[in-house]
């Protein structure tokens, strides 16, 4: 598939350091979880989740983001994908437990619509770095609650989602989704080993990416050589055991990185 | 079991090189699937993280581009992964290197030596990776050279993978015998390119870069053929291989084994099916032994 081309129609500032971009083209078939390569054409293509099925939510990070960041209504992209595995979706009658940080909180959200127009209940955890980098605050009201922390206290609560995490009788849900950074993912495995919940929690993950499409082996992981962006990015707690997560990943040329 | 320079594989699938092959758990899955033996990607004398994206698209249907650019971590950091390959595959692992120049060919041969790989497999074919791969592969004394350095380096067999962008690829693998290569392999990529439209942009990062998959396969068998008909050595034939009747076709233009890239995007379940398609339809076909089909079509003129 060459890359589809799409035309921004709305650019929306949610935080200081985050942008959504909504373009012309509905990916309907996209599940939560799933992803888009995004090329940005003269500069280099990057995977992005789906805010929903038109839109992306980017982080200034580097090259490519800061790239992204130019771009006004009227000018385009190239888009391939979905592709990976998404969010298991919840059944109508499970009670789900939704736990996002950072810019992780993009999948997460996306799971969250479709939880809410399926009338499903979720408590969510949703963690920021301050009040001002909180994203999509208002997806997560769905009968359930809604638990706010802030790394700096600027809103609700000050510390991490595992401290909410703590106080959560995780027995009271039927699955649980996470995503945000790996040190954070780290910390809610840990916990949720101890409670003996790996087989109902699942964890989107993030490697490089070269090729997407699960051939060229760019986002392998230890050790059993699953690939982030086929296998994944989604992956059930179980399948993380005794892998690199949380520990290393590898950069473009293949090299480990410690986390 | 079938032997290719003096090494014993259970069937003749093998892992194409830079699929899936940067780590040695990936390289240890492949095998697990089913694969007869695995090729590692292919690793060099300095790190390198290859060119930008896009370094890869699916044409849809007919085959894929890329240009990767030959990411590695380079050899001290890739020991460890062919170390665990080697240890855990349970199938030969074959060390797919490139250089620049005949002593860095030489350098990460010996630097890879201590991870015990079976063979090497000399990367003189990459199609778009300057100053590496087909830069140095459409030149047969360069090519002769370095196989030579190699051998003379080394205790272990060494194929040489060949690049089907020259004019004449037997004369590339007549000078890999010459230089006492042990098999050819081919093919590598086709050169080629797409272009984006709706912006002009050339898509691969890289501008232009390598076809695989179904499109390549009439080319990579007329190579084959023609190799197998030149060498006195072992053809490994490479290049659009999906299905056993694919890997058969590859076998009767004079293939020994067959090697399986672009078609893992199917699924991994590719070497065991291709591997039982081949071992049924050589006993159904009453042949005694898989070795009676290799170069048949030599036959039929
Ligand atoms: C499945 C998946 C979904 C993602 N979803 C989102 C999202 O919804 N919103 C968002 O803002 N970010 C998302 N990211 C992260 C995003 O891809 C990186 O932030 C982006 O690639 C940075 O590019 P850059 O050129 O600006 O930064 P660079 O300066 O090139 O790199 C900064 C960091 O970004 C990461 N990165 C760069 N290129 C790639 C690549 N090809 N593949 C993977 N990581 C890369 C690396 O960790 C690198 O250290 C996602 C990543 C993955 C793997
Ligand atoms: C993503 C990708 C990466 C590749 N990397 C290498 C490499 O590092 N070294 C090499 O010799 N060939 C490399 N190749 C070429 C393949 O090994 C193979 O020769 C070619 O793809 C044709 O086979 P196929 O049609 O089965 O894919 C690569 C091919 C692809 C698609
Ligand atoms: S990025 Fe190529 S296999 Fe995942």
């Amino acid at each position: 598939m060459y890359p589809i081309n799409v035309t921004i129609t709305k650019v929306i500032k949610e935080t200081p350091s985050t942008r959504t971009f909504v373009f012309d083209r509905h990916f309907d078939e996209a599940i939560a979880g799933q992803f888009v390569m995004v090329w940005i054409r003269g500069v280099d293509e990057i995977p992005m989740g789906l805010t929903n099925k038109n839109s992306i939510t980017v982080q200034k990070v580097g090259d490519a983001t800061e790239k992204i960041f130019e771009l006004e209504e009227g000018d385009t992209l190239g888009i391939r994908g979905p592709f990976g595995k998404g969010f298991t979706l919840p059944g109508k009658d499970e009670r789900i437990l939704l736990i996002a940080g950072g810019v992780g909180t993009v999948p997460i959200a996306h799971l969250a619509e479709y939880a809410s127009s399926a009338g499903i209940c979720m408590s969510t955890i949703l963690g920021a770095r301050n009040a001002d980098e909180l994203l999509f605050v208002d997806h997560f009201t769905s009968c359930g609650e809604l638990h706010i922390t802030t790394d700096d206290g600027s809103a609700h609560r000050c510390g991490f989602v595992t401290d909410i995490l703590a106080e959560t009788d995780i027995k009271a849900y039927d699955r649980i989704y996470t995503c945000g950074p790996e040190m954070m993912m780290k910390a809610i495995f840990g916990m949720l080993e101890k409670e003996d919940a790996l087989e109902k929690t699942e964890f989107s993950l993030h490697r490089y990416f070269k090729c997407g499409i699960g051939v060229c082996g760019a986002c392998c992981m230890d050790k059993q050589g699953l690939r982030v962006c086929k296998d994944g990015p989604v992956f059930n707690g179980s399948q993380l055991i005794d892998s690199e997560f949380g520990n290393y990943m590898r950069g473009p040329s293949g090299n480990k990185k410690q986390f | 079991m079938i032997d290719i320079t003096g090494i014993e594989f259970k069937n003749p699938t093998i892992l194409a090189a830079g699929i899936m092959g940067t780590t040695g758990a990936s390289l240890v899955r492949v095998a697990k699937e089913g694969a007869g033996a695995v090729v590692t990607k292919s690793i060099g004398p300095e790190p390198k993280e290859g060119h930008k994206n896009p370094s890869m698209i699916d044409l849809g249907g007919y085959g894929f581009l890329n240009a990767m650019g030959l990411p590695n971590p380079s050899y001290p950091d890739f020991r460890d992964e062919l170390a665990i390959a080697k240890k855990d595959a349970g199938t030969p692992v074959i060390a797919s290197i490139f250089g620049g120049t005949e002593e860095e060919f030489v350098a990460v041969a010996q630097g890879l030596l201590e991870s015990e790989p079976d063979a090497f497999e000399l990367n003189v074919s990459c199609p778009h990776a300057l100053g590496y791969g087909a830069s140095v592969g459409s030149n047969p004394d360069a090519v002769e050279t370095i196989t030579k350095a190699v051998k003379d380096a080394v205790d272990i067999p060494v194929w040489v993978k060949l690049t089907p962008n020259v004019t004449d690829i037997v004369s590339i693998g007549e000078a890999a015998q010459r230089g006492g290569a042990d098999a050819v392999v081919a093919i590598n990529t086709v050169k080629g390119m797409a272009i984006d439209i709706n912006s002009g942009y050339p898509i691969l990062g890289n501008r232009f870069g390598g076809l695989s998959g179904h499109a390549v396969k009439p080319v990579a068998i007329k190579c084959v053929y023609d190799l197998y008909t030149a060498l006195d050595i072992p053809v490994i034939g490479v290049g659009g291989v999906y299905t056993w009747e694919d890997a058969i076709e590859m076998m009767m233009a004079g293939a020994s084994a067959i090697q399986i890239g672009s078609a893992v995007y199917e699924g991994l379940e590719v070497f065991s099916s291709v591997a039982t398609g081949i071992e049924n339809f050589v006993s159904e076909k009453g042949y005694s032994d898989v070795t009676e089909i290799i170069g048949i079509a030599h036959e039929r003129i």
